[in-house]
C-alpha cells in the first residue's frame, strides 16, 4: 500500500491547498474534537479519516491525509500510520459504490462465495477491482457481525442481508438508478449533531 | 420460557426512543443508584451479582472495577467495548440498534460507581450506522437531563460520547482498544500496567462490554443477591447468545445461564433444530476462537452429563473435549459442513486481522492460511496436519495480547477432533466442497 501512496502517487503541495473540507465538515470535526481533553485532540483522528474520506472523493490521498494532520495539529506521519492500518480507509481511488461481502464462517456457510462469484459475474470485475465506469469496486470483508442474516454486503452505511441473487440484481439497479450513487458519503456523517 | 433482563422489551414499538424505554421502566437503576446508593454500595450490589464479563474472558466484573485506581485529581474513565467483531457474535449489535437506552442508562449508573465523570463508547467502524442509533440516543437523554451536570440534582456529572473505529478486529482487545481511541493503531500494549492504573491517556479506566454493561441496570434494579440467583453456581444472570449457521432460526437470544445446549440448539423457543432435516456436525460455541466441538461433545460432556450453557459445563474436560462460553458466537454446521474449509475460514480471518507486532502471530496466522489453502486447492500432504499442529502450538502463550490464542485454538481443536477429515482431503489430493446453499436459489435458479 505505502508504494502506491508514496511511489505513484507523488505528494503534491499545489494539490493540498485545494483541499478543504465544507464548512459542515468542519464544524463537525471540530465538535469531534472536542469529545476529548485539552491536548488530546489526536483521538478524534479515526473519525475525522471517515469525514475526510467523505469529503475527498471516497479515498485519502496523501494531501488529503496532510490536510488532517493539519485540522488536528500533529505530524501526516501519525495520520497515514493510522490511515494505513485500519481497513475501512482507502489509500487509493475507489468506485464510487464498494460493495463489501463478507466472507467468514457464518456467511461462508451460507453461500457468501456464490454471491461473490454472482457479482464478479454481472459487474466482470474481480474482487479488488473496480467497474470502467467507476461506479462499483467489489471487495471481500472479514465479519461485520451480521452473521445470524447472512449471506450479507455492506455498502457505506448500508447492511444488505439474507442476499439472495435476486436480492443483489435489486440493489446493483437501485444504486445505479438513484443517479446520485451512494459513497462513503452514505456515512451521513453530517447528522452527527 | 427463560428469564430476560435485557431485551425482554425488544418487540415494543418505539422502546428506541428515550420516552417509550422511561415508560417501560427505563432510567430506574440510575434513579436508585444517584439518589439512594454510594458509589461502592453499586460496586457491592455488581460483585454480589456474581456478573461475569460479557465479551469473552468471562473475568469478574465487581472485581474489575474494584482494582480501579483512585488517585486523587486525576481522571477516571469508563469505556465500553462495542467494538464487536468476533465471527459469529452480533448480540451488542442489536442491543444496542434496538434498545441503545439499555446502554446508556447502564453507562451513567456503571459511572456512577467508578467516578467516572467522561466516558466512551467505542463502536467499530463498520457498525456506522448503529453508531448514529447511539448518538441520537445520547442526544434525547442530554435533553431529558440523564446526561451533563448535576443528573437528577445529585452532584453526580457524566458526558457520554461515541467514537468510531476504522475497521480492525484487534480494537476488541482491551489495550488496542485505547491505542484506538487516542487516535493510533491498534496495536495491543504490554500488561502490566493494566488499564485499571493505566488506560485512557495514562489514567485509570475500566474498559466492559456492552451487554456487561447493560446488565449492572437489572443488577442495580433487583440487588446483586436476587440476580445471583438466576443460572447455575458461577454462571449467574442472563446472556445474550448470537446464533447463526445452518439453523431455523439464527437470531439473538437471551437465555438463562444453564440452559442445556441440546435445548438450545433444538427447542423452537430458540434456534429450532438444523436446516432441511439435516443432522448436526459440529458446534462453534463461543465465537470462532474458542475449540470447535462435533456433536457428540456439545451435547454432552465426557462423563457423559448434558452440556450446558454455563462458562463451567461448557468449559469441562479443558480443551480436550470441552470448549468455553466466549462471547456466546454460536455457530452451528450441519453434516455436510467441510471443517477444513471453515477452519480455512477462521484461519484467514486471523491471519487478516493480526496486528503484527508479534512475529509468532504475524507470521504463524500466515503460514496456517496457506497451509490450509494447500487442502483446498488438493496439494496438501499429509505431513501437513502435523505441520499445522505444530505451529500452533508455537503461538499460543507467545504473543502480547490473546489474538495469538484466538488464532491457535480453532487449528487445535479442528485437527484434535476432525484429523481424519484432514487426512482423507490430503490423501485423495482434491477437495469437494458439497455443502449446501440453497437459500440463495430460492428465487433465483
Amino acid at each position: 500500500m505505502s508504494s502506491q501512496v508514496h511511489g505513484t502517487q507523488h505528494f503534491d503541495k499545489t494539490k493540498r491547498a485545494a483541499l478543504k473540507f465544507s464548512d459542515e465538515a468542519m464544524r463537525t470535526a471540530e465538535d469531534l474534537i472536542s469529545h476529548y481533553p485539552d491536548g488530546k485532540q489526536k483521538s478524534a483522528l479515526l473519525p475525522i479519516l471517515h469525514i475526510a474520506q467523505a469529503e475527498f472523493g471516497g479515498w485519502l490521498s496523501p494531501e488529503a491525509m496532510d490536510y488532517v494532520a493539519s485540522i488536528l495539529k500533529i505530524k501526516p506521519i501519525e495520520v497515514f500510520e493510522v490511515a494505513s492500518f485500519y481497513t475501512m480507509y482507502n489509500l487509493k481511488p475507489m468506485g464510487k459504490c464498494i460493495l463489501e461481502v463478507c466472507q467468514t464462517s457464518s456467511c461462508w456457510l451460507n453461500g457468501a462465495e456464490d454471491i461473490v462469484k454472482y457479482i464478479e459475474g454481472k459487474l466482470n470485475i474481480k474482487v479488488g477491482e473496480t467497474t470502467k465506469d467507476g461506479m462499483f469496486s467489489l471487495k471481500v470483508a472479514e465479519c461485520l457481525g451480521s452473521c445470524g442474516t447472512a449471506p450479507m454486503l455492506q455498502c457505506g452505511a448500508s447492511y444488505h442481508e439474507n442476499l439472495t441473487y435476486d436480492k443483489v440484481d435489486k440493489l446493483i439497479e437501485d444504486y445505479r438508478s438513484e443517479g446520485k450513487l451512494k459513497s462513503y458519503t452514505d456515512l451521513d456523517y453530517k447528522n452527527t449533531l | 420460557m427463560g428469564k430476560k433482563l435485557l431485551i425482554h422489551n425488544d418487540k415494543v414499538p418505539g422502546i428506541e426512543t428515550l420516552e417509550v424505554y422511561r415508560a417501560h421502566g427505563g432510567y430506574a437503576s440510575v434513579e436508585k443508584a444517584l439518589k439512594t446508593m454510594t458509589p461502592d454500595q453499586v460496586t457491592d450490589e455488581v460483585k454480589k451479582s456474581g456478573l461475569r464479563g460479557r465479551g469473552g474472558a468471562g473475568f469478574p466484573t465487581g472485581l474489575k472495577w474494584s482494582f480501579l485506581a483512585k488517585p486523587e485529581g486525576v481522571a477516571r474513565y469508563l469505556v465500553c467495548n462495542a467494538d464487536e467483531s468476533e465471527p459469529g457474535t452480533f448480540k451488542d449489535r442489536y442491543l444496542m440498534e434496538v434498545i441503545p437506552h439499555a446502554l446508556i442508562e447502564g453507562m451513567i449508573t456503571s459511572s456512577y460507581a467508578l467516578g467516572a465523570k467522561t466516558s466512551y463508547i467505542y463502536i467499530r467502524g463498520e457498525y456506522f450506522y448503529v453508531a448514529r442509533i447511539m448518538e441520537k440516543a445520547i442526544a434525547e437523554a442530554y435533553a431529558a437531563g440523564w446526561l451533563g451536570a448535576n443528573i437528577l440534582g445529585s452532584g453526580f456529572t457524566h458526558d457520554c460520547y461515541v467514537q468510531v473505529g476504522g475497521g480492525a478486529y484487534i480494537c476488541g482487545e482491551e489495550t488496542a482498544l485505547l491505542e484506538s481511541l487516542e487516535g493510533k493503531r491498534g496495536n495491543p500494549r504490554i500488561k502490566p500496567p493494566f488499564p485499571a492504573v493505566a488506560g485512557l491517556w495514562g489514567c485509570p479506566t475500566v474498559v466492559n462490554n456492552v451487554e456487561t454493561i447493560a446488565a449492572v441496570c437489572p443488577i442495580v434494579n433487583m440487588g446483586g443477591e436476587e440476580y445471583a440467583k438466576i443460572g447455575i453456581g458461577k454462571s449467574t444472570g442472563t446472556k445474550l447468545i448470537s446464533a447463526s449457521g445452518h439453523i431455523n432460526k439464527p437470531g439473538v437470544y437471551e437465555i438463562e445461564l444453564g440452559l442445556p445446549v441440546e435445548e438450545f440448539i433444538y427447542s423452537e423457543e430458540y434456534c429450532g433444530g438444523i436446516r432441511n432435516g439435516k443432522k448436526m456436525k459440529a458446534v462453534v460455541a463461543g465465537g470462532s476462537s474458542v475449540p470447535i466441538l462435533p456433536t457428540e461433545l456439545i451435547l454432552k460432556t465426557a462423563k457423559g452429563e448434558p452440556r450446558l450453557m454455563t462458562y463451567e459445563s461448557l468449559a469441562d474436560g479443558g480443551f480436550v473435549t470441552g470448549t468455553m462460553l466466549g462471547s456466546g458466537g454460536f455457530i452451528v454446521m450441519d453434516e455436510d459442513t467441510s471443517i477444513v474449509k471453515n477452519l480455512f475460514t477462521f484461519t484467514r480471518f486471523y491471519h487478516h486481522e493480526s496486528c503484527g507486532q508479534c512475529s509468532p502471530c504475524r507470521e504463524g496466522t500466515g503460514w496456517m492460511e496457506k497451509i490450509l489453502k494447500k487442502f483446498l486447492n488438493g496439494t496438501a500432504n499429509e505431513s501437513d496436519v502435523d505441520l499445522l499442529w505444530d505451529i500452533q502450538s508455537k503461538i499460543e502463550g507467545k504473543t502480547i495480547c490473546p489474538l495469538g490464542e484466538a488464532a491457535a485454538w480453532p487449528v487445535a481443536a479442528a485437527i484434535r477432533h476432525f484429523k481424519q477429515e484432514f487426512l482423507d482431503v490430503a490423501r485423495s489430493k482434491k477437495f469437494v466442497d458439497v455443502s449446501h446453499y440453497n437459500r440463495l436459489y430460492k428465487v433465483n435458479t
